[in-house]
């Protein structure tokens, strides 16, 4: 570990960007480093390359000011508690600060020295309070989980983590309203919710860490979106703390309230930007009691329309998820699971339907007559439901378990968008006819492209194009990009339709907002956040 | 041997992956508004008499009749037994009284009728069911027959046209194999493979294939009870542990505790 330490030493002494290397190594992790500890960092050899140095055209903002120990001394007092202070500045402790600087991706990192966990609003008040005053830039950062870099530093900026924050305040089951602090973990609320029957109307593959807090600030989107919709309509209130140190309490938990300007909308999405969220109020559905899921083979896209169409049609209220996955993305999952396909032949297209009612008999029936109407019509080729709980997680790993399959293959380039469903399909293929044609993909290891998948929420029109890699590499990268960006803009799609801008999106905004309105935003930021000192270089 | 009939006993019981809860009676577990599917160890079975046929082994598989005792949802596990590859079905209407159903000697005689009535050559049945995990209504069943039994099956093989199968199972340290003639009684275990998913073209075709409703006294059997059950508890709670905030709150937390 004494290279990780040379190195933070040496960057402390003089902060100068290395150079960007045209190569970078691929950096293989097992998805158990979602949970970081200072351990599972320091048996990895291989260093993360900073936020710093991949983009060379971030420069810190001279403003901010220098943390001094003066100011380590004031949070140290201001906090109390010994655990809520993690000091780099006075003492050396790198191994506990890492985990805090980089993502689980192994993409982003930055080079902070200082991280702060406040217990509650008034402490994060007096921290955000001090910092505006003293102009110190801070990130605010939840289970970090984030797939763009929002919630890791690029410079020096403060960590304020939200993990200590995590009680659940309050729950109706007569309303279905939540309060709860912004670092409880979404699996913890919702398990807390199972117990009184009832769901958190968000799900996600980072359940067992990210924070909802965090799910706010970059509005999840997630996996049952088709069905419970976006936050911005299910999150009834919040509390957040401005930079200047002012506590907005917007906690409401009413459905209804047209009294002036939706402030917290504001907050739902903007990634920190404006202000930290502290509580979030969340209208929550009761919990289905019946969940089925069937697996089906397609022959080709046109075909996975259909099948769309028609379970909209007839699974209508019961549908609660619709997803898309190409050949290659299961193939992939194979090849790094080594389970066997639910079906028996292989088909260039499956999608895994999801239906949630109250009542078992009701579901089946509807389902039923569903997949008898889409075999008979031939829309779908093959197909299972699962027959129980067990094969029921089974079938949705082959869809969640991409992301992470692919991780263990290689680099992945991942584009998240948002386009008109009858083109949704056609970048995936876009895609890999001009990597193919530039001579990027190939099966062995000479060529620098293992394969280009598709897979995402067909329900919510949301792609996600992964271009996997065996290493990351310059020449594909400008292949890609802003070619993908430019294909989307001509289809008025988004460029990031659930992942957010962070530092990764952050310079192609405009391909999906115009001037107009990123001038509008930034007024709005300036407005709030008048020092800039609220995660800066992200987002716009 | 002319072919084999098979005969396998499934079973309805609450899911797997579902944490089951105590009624509030206390005379057993809650099964109102729970998910329920097809025992685990019942789907090898099936899944094990299908591979049995694909094999295309020394003896032809001529019949696979897939068998449950329960109230009115029990053709459901017979429906799912029937996608995966078996040719009918016989529902046993017993009714749900929430009370764990008939008792293992009550089904073993029950399928000592079945077996003599459908001229059975060859019965699987899973070596428990995980609701009452009595594990013994294979044993009675080779009982009552007077077949031979090999229980715990992780490898099942038919060796000849005599019938001769060679049964595999595990046991403290390694594998034992069994080798016996057939007819005779197999209790199988989860190594024993990987059963399939249930096919959309196979579900619709399972909705065709014929499916008989008998009573117990169709087949001369009387539910008697030998065992009354008193209560049902839950064991204690575990205490779960409380998080100290520092260095000096654990060490304040253990000089409490007494152990500094």
């Amino acid at each position: 570990m004494s290279s990780a330490r040379n190195l933070t030493a040496a960057l402390r002494r003089a902060r100068v960007p290395r150079p960007r290397l045209a190569l970078r190594p691929i950096q293989f992790t097992p998805l158990t480093a979602r949970t970081f500890s200072a351990s599972t960092r320091n048996a990895d050899s291989r260093e993360i390359k900073f936020t710093s140095d991949a983009y060379p055209n971030l420069k810190r903002n001279p403003n901010f000011g220098e943390i001094s120990a003066d100011d380590v001394a004031h949070f140290k007092e201001l906090l109390g508690s010994q655990s809520a202070v993690i000091d780099g500045v006075t003492t050396d402790a790198t191994d506990d600060i890492e985990p805090f600087n980089s993502d689980w991706m192994r993409k982003y990192r930055g080079h902070t020295r200082l991280v702060l966990k406040p217990g509650n609003a008034q402490e994060v008040s007096k921290v955000l309070k001090y910092c505006n005053e003293r102009k110190l830039a801070v990130v605010p950062q939840g289970g970090n989980t984030g797939l763009v870099g929002g919630s890791v530093p690029v410079f020096d900026e403060i960590v304020i983590n939200t993990s200590r924050m995590n009680q659940i305040r309050s729950f109706d089951p007569a309303s279905g309203v939540l309060v709860a602090d912004a670092g409880v973990i979404l699996e913890v609320a919702d398990q807390y919710l199972a117990e009184h029957d009832h769901l958190f109307p968000l799900d996600l593959g980072a359940k067992g860490s990210c924070h909802i807090g965090g799910n706010v600030s970059t509005n999840a989107g997630g996996l049952r979106l088709l069905r419970y919709g976006s936050l911005h309509g299910s999150v009834l209130g919040l509390e957040a703390v401005l930079p200047d140190g002012t506590i907005m309490d917007a906690l409401s938990t009413l459905r209804k309230n047209n009294t002036g300007y939706d402030l917290k909308q504001l907050f739902i999405g903007s990634e920190g930007t404006i202000g930290l969220v502290t509580a979030v109020s969340i209208l929550c559905p009761p919990r289905p009691k019946a969940v089925n899921v069937a697996y089906f083979g397609l022959e080709s896209f046109d075909h996975v329309q259909k099948a769309f169409l028609a379970a909209k049609g007839q699974l209508s209220e019961i549908l609660s998820a619709f997803e898309l996955m190409d050949g290659r993305s299961q193939s992939l999952v194979r090849e790094s699971t080594g389970n066997k396909y639910p079906l028996e032949g292989e088909y260039p297209f499956y999608c895994l339907v999801e239906t949630s009612g109250s009542n078992a008999e009701h579901d089946m029936a509807k389902l039923e007559s569903f997949l008898e109407s889409v075999m008979g019509d031939g829309i779908v080729a093959d197909g299972v439901l699962a027959q129980d709980e067990t094969q029921f997680q089974a079938l949705w790993r082959w869809r969640e378990g991409i992301t992470e399959s692919l991780s263990h293959l290689g680099g992945t380039y991942k584009y998240d968008v948002s386009i008109p469903l009858s083109d949704l399909y056609l970048l995936v293929e876009d895609c890999k006819a001009r990597l193919t044609e530039m001579g990027f993909v190939g099966d062995d290891d000479s060529f620098p492209v293992r394969a280009v998948v598709g897979y995402g929420h067909m329900g919510d029109s949301n792609l996600h194009l992964n271009v996997s890699v065996r290493q990351y590499n310059k020449e594909v990268e400008k292949a890609i990009e802003p070619w993908v960006y430019e294909w989307i803009q001509k289809r008025k799609g988004s460029i990031s339709a659930e992942h957010g801008l962070g530092v990764a999106k952050r310079e192609f905004i405009g391909y999906s907002q115009n001037e107009t309105m990123v001038k509008l935003m930034k007024q709005l930021k300036s407005v709030y956040d008048p020092n800039g000192i609220m995660n800066p270089y992200k987002y716009i | 041997m002319s072919g084999l009939r098979i005969l396998v006993p499934i079973k309805r019981v609450i899911d797997y992956a579902i944490k089951p809860r105590i009624n509030k009676a206390q005379t057993g577990v809650e099964t109102a508004g729970v998910k329920h599917s097809l025992n685990p160890f019942d789907e090898l079975s099936i899944e094990e008499a299908v591979r049995l046929r694909e094999r295309k082994g020394p003896i032809k598989v001529e019949d696979i009749l897939a068998l449950s005792a329960g109230g009115p949802k029990a053709p459901d596990v017979l429906r799912t037994a029937m996608a995966m590859g078996a040719d009918r079905a016989f529902h046993i209407d017993v009714p749900d009284k929430g009370d764990g159903g008939p008792e293992p000697l009550t089904v073993a005689k029950m399928l000592q009728a079945v077996v003599k009535e459908q001229n059975i050559n060859l019965v699987l049945l899973g070596k428990q069911a995980i609701d009452g995990d009595q594990g013994q209504t294979g044993q009675m069943l080779a009982g009552l027959l007077g077949w031979p039994q090999a229980t715990q099956a992780s490898k099942v093989e038919i060796k000849d046209e005599a019938g001769t199968v060679e049964v595999t199972h595990e046991v403290d340290g390694g594998v034992e194999t069994l080798r016996a003639k057939l007819p005779m009684v197999i209790t199988t275990d989860l190594r024993l493979n990987e059963p399939r998913y249930a096919s959309l073209p196979n579900i619709m075709k399972a909705k065709k294939k014929p499916l008989e409703k008998k009573t117990l006294a169709d087949l001369g059997v009387e539910d008697v009870r030998r065992l009354k059950t008193v209560r049902v508890i839950e064991p204690p709670p575990r205490k779960g542990g409380g998080k100290v905030e520092d260095v000096d709150g654990l060490v304040s937390k253990l000089k409490e505790l007494g152990a500094l």
